[in-house]
């Protein structure tokens, strides 16, 4: 009673003078159910996501997703023109990850006519490919910094990536959308002086995760935001449709690349890096120093998906070193008819993007249109979870667990 | 197991759902008759020799010219391993032919909680009515699956292939023609 008078306005009439301390004390503890509107512009929803929230106080009792705002119906688009003028449209579903949208979908397309792609046009897609993911790793560590309050982290994750933005200008002109990768091969051949840039970045990259590790990673404030909240567990992971780094972090040693190959990846050598427990030491390539799985973190936790994404960093750049080593001279794009004409029958494909798993559902008749192309976006799937991994977390754990889904709504809307 | 051996265990223990079968093109696949089309499902999942414990995707396909609507489920095996990498068992497609002017199929969201969204989704853009759907709303088209990529009052379903583009929505312009002329 004392307490509470205490917080009093002097001057102020004592509205609680009345009651007795029995009946204040349960009205205190009595709290009223209220919906919060997070969203669609709220800086941590990652572009125009809406999630409806009905709070208990600080408990979310239930998140419900509402999405939608930016679609476009990329499907419809797919089945009116050809293959290759679908090409810039996969550039806007994830807009960080062009790169790897533009191979998945040329994979898929390559696969369904026949096509052989020449050796060296599959070895400079793995190297944009892998330095894409970089990129979109990047974008994503710094933008999940930025959302459990640490400012720094992000400025430094886009300098880099503006690198990464430059040496992409450099091959095809654009920073964001580049509809490089295209059926066949890629547009244009690698331009002098590519690889020496492209290597003199990642030896000035390598030792910039490590201090990220440092910078945040580490961070005990970061660690006590994101370790141990939003817990996933591999079966949840598996059933609600994870993939990519959401997947891995809940445990499951599953990656396209390595699990099901496609574009060679099978000669390439590199890890899988999963969730560990506290005191687990992810591998990590050769001469780099080794990272260690801190305290206060479960497997399958907002900190285990933002770490996998640094992990695989490490890896990436990996890769494109040996991507770089392979680069041999010879033809950037097999020799296609101006008119491809789809077969009459279909695929079903799926690549691994930074985000998860993208598919292309593509069926041809005949002619030079596809019938139907569907897109199974990645960040789709991992963000149907969130009503189920939100139920009684508490509210501000909420950007913490969206922010390390890492989603990009131009996929989820498509 | 190859994409004839998952027909042929199908064929043999659920034979009366299975309508026909495509295991020797590039995207394997039964079909299965919409009645029966759970039980098909569930049988994919729990069965120890096929365990398909991811739904990769749900697509509609539109084909007004046989009066058809498809249901493409995509499935995926994935074979655990401790601290290893796991390895894909096995890739299969259950499809499922609806008639497009009463397209109703049981949902398999009990099942993969996944395909809520991705069920949602096909009704938006399809129409296809997912019975017993968990997220399912009654209004004058009936009980369906809410819509989840266009607005809840959106009239249609954008990627039947007859579909017209409105011309307006809410006062919002659909059409280039529609846009009243402005100044000058």
């Amino acid at each position: 009673m004392a307490k509470l008078t205490d917080k009093m306005v002097e001057g102020q009439p004592d509205l609680l003078a009345d009651l007795d301390a029995e009946t204040l004390a349960t009205d205190d503890l009595l709290t009223e159910e209220m919906l919060v509107n997070m969203g669609p512009q709220h800086p941590s929803t990652h572009g125009v996501l809406r999630i409806l929230l009905r709070t208990d106080g600080e408990v979310v009792r239930e998140a419900t997703p509402h999405i939608g705002y930016l679609h476009r119906c990329a499907e419809k688009i797919g089945e009116n023109v050809a293959p290759f003028q679908f090409i810039p449209t996969t550039d806007r579903l994830d807009y960080l990850a062009a790169m790897n949208n533009n191979q998945t979908f040329s994979v898929a397309v390559e696969q369904l006519v026949g096509i052989e792609v020449p050796e060296r046009a599959v070895t400079i897609r793995i190297l944009m490919a892998e330095l894409n993911r970089i990129a979109s790793h990047l974008v994503s560590l710094g933008a999940y910094g930025l959302d459990m309050g640490a400012f720094t982290p992000f400025l430094y994750a886009f300098r880099e990536r503006e690198r990464i933005m430059d040496l992409f200008e450099a091959a095809c002109g654009a920073r964001l959308t580049y509809s490089y990768i295209t059926i066949g091969g890629v547009t244009m051949d690698l331009p002098d002086g590519f690889t020496d840039a492209c290597r003199e970045f990642l030896e000035y990259l390598e030792p910039k995760i490590h201090e990220y590790n440092q910078l945040l990673s580490y961070n005990q404030i970061f660690i006590k935001r994101a370790g141990g909240v939003g817990v996933i567990s591999a079966a949840d992971a598996i059933a609600w449709g994870l993939t990519g780094p959401c997947l891995r972090a809940s445990g499951v040693r599953w990656d396209l690349r390595r699990c099901m190959p496609y574009e060679g990846y099978e000669q390439y050598d590199f890890e899988v890096p999963i969730g560990l427990p506290q005191g687990g030491e992810p591998p990590v390539p050769p001469g780099v120093p080794q990272p260690r799985v801190p305290r206060g973190v479960v497997v399958g936790d907002c900190w285990s998906r933002y770490f996998v994404r640094v992990i695989e960093m490490y890896w990436s750049v990996h890769l494109v070193r040996q991507a770089l080593d392979r680069l041999r001279p010879g033809e950037h794009k097999a020799k296609l008819p101006r008119s491809l004409k789809l077969p009459v029958g279909e695929i079903y494909f799926e690549g691994e993007n930074p985000r998860g798993q993208l598919g292309f559902l593509v069926i041809g008749d005949g002619s030079p249109v596809p019938s139907r192309v569907k897109v199974r976006g990645p960040s789709f799937n991992n963000l149907s979870i969130t009503s189920h991994v939100c139920r009684d977390c508490l509210l501000a754990d909420v950007p913490a667990i969206v922010g390390s889904i890492d989603i990009v709504m131009g996929e989820v809307d498509r | 197991m190859t994409a004839e051996e998952i027909t042929a265990v199908l064929e043999q223990e659920l034979a009366d759902a299975i309508a026909g079968a495509d295991s020797g093109g590039m995207h394997p696949h039964v079909w299965v008759t919409a009645v029966r089309l759970h039980d098909v499902m569930q049988f994919l999942r729990d069965d120890s020799r096929l365990q398909f414990n991811m739904l990769r995707c749900v697509s509609g396909v539109d084909g007004p010219a046989s009066n058809e609507i498809d249901v493409v489920y995509d499935l995926l095996s994935m074979q655990p391993a401790v601290s290893e990498l796991w390895r894909a068992r096995h890739a299969f497609a259950v499809k499922v032919r609806l008639d497009r002017a009463n397209p109703h199929v049981p949902s398999v969201a009990d099942l993969w909680p996944t395909a809520d969204w991705h069920e949602r989704e096909a009704y938006d853009l399809f129409g296809i009515v997912f019975d017993g759907h968990p997220d399912s709303i009654k209004d004058h088209d009936g009980l369906h699956p809410q819509r989840i990529l266009c607005p809840d009052d959106w009239v249609g379903y954008p990627l039947r292939k007859d579909y017209v583009f409105p011309d307006e929505y809410h006062g919002i312009p659909g059409k280039l023609e529609a846009v009243p002329p402005g100044p000058g």
